[in-house]
């Protein structure tokens, strides 16, 4: 990638690689070939578990701040959109216009991540780790004992899309479509917004805040930014959470739920927007598949110990290996001719063998 | 750069791999428990009452081979819908045994809704809004519900032990205000009082109970207690050795197997405790004691007794087996024969007669019992009464009934 597209974050059509337009067109005709349970339950469930995750990878990633308060952004979307909008339950539920609802919904989680980064962004590694797990930890027990406005323990059920255009959203190919524009969006904005002025000294701000902040920046109103984006799509994927399952309750943001997001991100590859929804079909296919494979009993081993073995053979994820394979197979076939291509990996290799190491000091 | 996509390209490569696939001479049950989670146990005990059953049936129905899928939730709605989905959508079964718990049978009742080929039939959960308000079509509940469970309890403790005033302690959701709303409605009719100020509603899982203890007020004659296993055994022990001496009246799983069979000399307070429920361990019924037999034979490291998850899930498979044998097995017109088979059976349970109501509600036998020292020092339940058919309604009109109002914690008001 020349210069001139690295610093104005532009990218021209004749750029994107082909298997990009590949993986769109098999995304774009996957429900003409899958079953409804595929359409719905692996894929549309994938990319909004993968667009959680991806609002965490890109606060570690690029920011180098774990947070583990996403899953809950994405959840008090979910219970504004239940809380503004209709439900069947008979508390709360103003009856707001759905778009109002939405958009309210989404703000709110992201003021609500914007409010978790300020706490936590003077912070560093475990101890934002541990300031953000409190706080998913307090929300869990919060709504849990609050009747008035969360109505406690059971939550809210019958939350619905809106039927726009004739089309009832929650139907599997039109809520699948929805989710992967959603998706794509977000891949594609985080992947512009990384190589923009802010994503930048994001990343520099990563690397070296005491630096950073030696050349004038401010390194906490950039970070207390990245949580209010992050929050946008964390809160946008949990208006989708919401209406795929219907209903949300404590236990739809509960610390296990909380866990598997992180695991999500780091099995999948926190260097690139793609990772996460690597790992959330990943997880997705083993929470489905898994207790066909073995005795019943001991299904939740296999998904741990397949989770232990990527991260034991691959630190940087399902995308780490990949990049290995790959260039292995490179250097199998050696010669000259991919000379070019080749330097162009290593550079970005070293750059995120940098970007791993951030992560280990972390 | 772009070299990861082609990760994706295999990854979902994959995924595309697996279709739905289609049985011929065996039709498919599902069986959905919470085998993750804080209900794990109570969990494995409703999927052995499943093998049992069908073991009694060779796994056999209406001529056809009975194939059994299996999937589990941690208890959560989500979870359970979610592993509805797959076993329905994904694995095609055509008749579905479960969920364990009340917020995941409500939820289940609800996807229902949106598979009207597919019969459910519940596994024990308890909620009574599964079959009372908006039911579904298809979904059929052989067990009895929280409320039906308390039958005879409210009368009992008036007019045998003289009660006028209780206190309450619950866990804080839907299945414990099912059950203090069935203890409640008959004894507040009656005369008795529960101030709401005496009402008090824990979270699962609570351990503390010190702050309980010291609020619970000395002008009233008893405390009802509807907490369940580890909490049931806490509260127990921290109130013993607070020295309380109220009496106490327990919920359906409060003084079960589960929790009289735990350690320590707290158990003494327990004696004479009167409870209500689906099942009563030792019922002296050549029924009940068969079932138990088997049982403890098909799986010698179940509990003493059979709880009341296995029950709950053995009736509920037994009455999917026997409506499919009468069908000869023939689900091709979308089970509709299957599910008129299901509204007219009637059978005998190892706890009695069961039929259903016009919501495909179980209309069943209660066990009163009452908590006595047995014979070797175990503390054991003993039969009082049996309360015969129980409806869901406790004996009034379903309109009347209906203006009782939604199961809470301030209903009924008792003031």
């Amino acid at each position: 990638m020349d210069t001139r597209a690295l610093f104005s974050g532009s990218t021209s059509l004749s750029n994107i690689h082909p298997a990009i337009i590949v993986t769109a067109v098999f995304l774009l005709a996957y429900p003409s070939f899958a079953s409804d349970f595929f359409i719905f339950q692996i894929g549309a469930y994938s990319l909004i578990l993968g667009t959680i995750a991806l609002s965490l990878m890109m606060l570690a990633g690029y920011g180098g701040m774990v947070s583990l308060a996403q899953l809950t952004a994405a959840g008090m979307a979910g219970y504004l959109v239940a809380i503004l909008g209709e439900n069947s339950v008979g508390v709360m539920g103003l009856g707001w216009p759905w778009w109002l609802t939405v958009v309210s919904a989404v703000l709110g989680a992201a003021i609500f991540s914007a409010f978790v980064g300020a706490i936590s962004v003077r912070t560093e590694g475990i101890y934002t780790i541990m300031i953000t797990l409190a706080i998913a930890v307090a929300f869990f027990y919060f709504v849990r004992q609050n009747y008035v406005l969360f109505n406690g323990f059971t939550g809210f059920a019958g939350v619905e899309p809106p039927t726009l255009f004739g089309v009832y959203w929650r139907d599997p190919t039109p809520f699948y479509y929805l989710s992967l524009v959603i998706a794509g969006g977000f891949v594609w904005a985080v992947f512009y917004a990384s190589r923009s002025t802010f994503g930048l000294s994001l990343q520099a701000i990563r690397d070296n805040p005491r630096r950073m902040r030696a050349l004038g920046y401010n390194v906490t109103l950039h970070r207390v930014a990245a949580y209010f984006f992050s929050g946008l799509i964390a809160g946008t994927a949990g208006v989708l959470l919401v209406w795929f399952n219907g209903r949300i309750s404590p236990g739809s943001v509960g610390v296990d739920v909380v866990i598997d997001i992180l695991v999500i991100a780091v099995v999948g590859g926190m260097r690139h927007p793609v990772g996460p929804f690597l790992g959330a079909i990943a997880f997705v296919l083993l929470e489905n598949f898994a207790i066909d494979l073995i005795d019943r009993e001991r299904f939740n081993t296999v998904i741990g110990i397949a989770f232990l073995l990527v991260v034991l053979f691959s630190p940087d994820g399902l995308l780490g290996i990949w990049n290995r394979i790959r260039s292995k197979i490179r250097f199998g076939r050696s010669g000259q001719q991919g000379a070019s291509r080749r330097t162009g990996d290593d550079r970005q290799s070293a750059e995120s063998s940098d970007n791993v190491k951030t992560q280990e000091e972390v | 750069m772009f070299g990861f996509v082609k990760k994706t390209l295999a990854v979902t490569a994959i995924m595309s791999l697996a279709g739905p696939a289609m049985a011929q001479e065996t039709i498919k049950m599902g069986s959905l428990a919470t085998l993750e989670g804080a209900f794990t146990v109570l969990g494995e005990d409703g999927m052995r009452g499943v093998r049992m059953a069908l073991e009694e049936f060779g796994y056999m129905a209406g001529g056809k081979k009975i194939e059994l899928i299996t999937g589990s939730s941690d208890a959560s709605p989500d979870s359970a819908i979610r592993a509805t989905r797959k076993l329905v959508e994904q694995d095609g079964v055509k008749v579905l045994i479960g969920p364990l718990s009340g917020s995941e049978g409500l939820a289940v009742k609800d996807y229902s809704k949106t598979q009207p080929k597919v019969t459910f039939l519940n596994g024990s959960s308890a909620a009574q809004d599964t079959t009372l308000r908006s039911p579904s079509e298809n979904f059929f509940r052989f067990s009895t519900e929280g409320a039906q469970w308390m039958a005879g309890l409210g009368e009992y403790v008036y007019k045998t032990k003289g009660y006028r005033s209780v206190a309450v302690l619950a866990e804080d959701y839907s299945f414990p205000y099912t059950q203090v709303f069935g203890f409640l409605e008959p004894f507040c009719r009656l005369g008795g009082k529960a101030p709401q100020d005496a009402r008090f509603w824990v979270p699962i899982g609570n351990k503390d109970y010190s702050s309980v203890i010291a609020a619970l007020p000395d002008d009233v004659d008893a405390i009802y207690v509807a907490l369940g296993g580890a909490d049931a055994v806490n509260f127990l022990t921290q109130y013993e050795q607070s020295g309380g001496d109220l009496p106490l009246i327990g919920g359906s799983i409060t003084v079960d197997q589960t929790v009289l069979g735990s350690k320590g000399k707290t158990r003494r307070s327990v004696i004479g405790t009167p409870s209500a429920g689906p099942v009563s361990d030792t019922w002296d019924d050549a029924r009940w004691s068969n079932f138990v037999a088997a049982y403890k034979k098909q799986f010698p490291k179940g509990f003493p007794s059979p709880s009341l998850f296995a029950h709950s899930y053995y009736v509920n498979t037994k009455a999917a087996l026997l409506a499919l044998d009468k069908v000869k097995g023939d689900l091709s017109d979308g089970g509709n024969k299957f599910r008129a088979a299901l509204s007219s059976l009637e059978f005998e349970t190892p706890t009695g007669m069961v039929k259903l109501d016009e919501r495909r509600q179980a209309i069943a036998d209660i066990f009163l019992t009452e908590v006595i020292e047995g014979p070797d020092g175990n503390l054991m339940n003993k039969t009082i009464k049996v309360i015969p058919q129980v409806n869901q309604t406790l004996g009034v009109s379903y309109e009347k009934f209906l203006k009782y109002g939604k199961v809470g914690r301030e209903n009924p008001s008792c003031s």
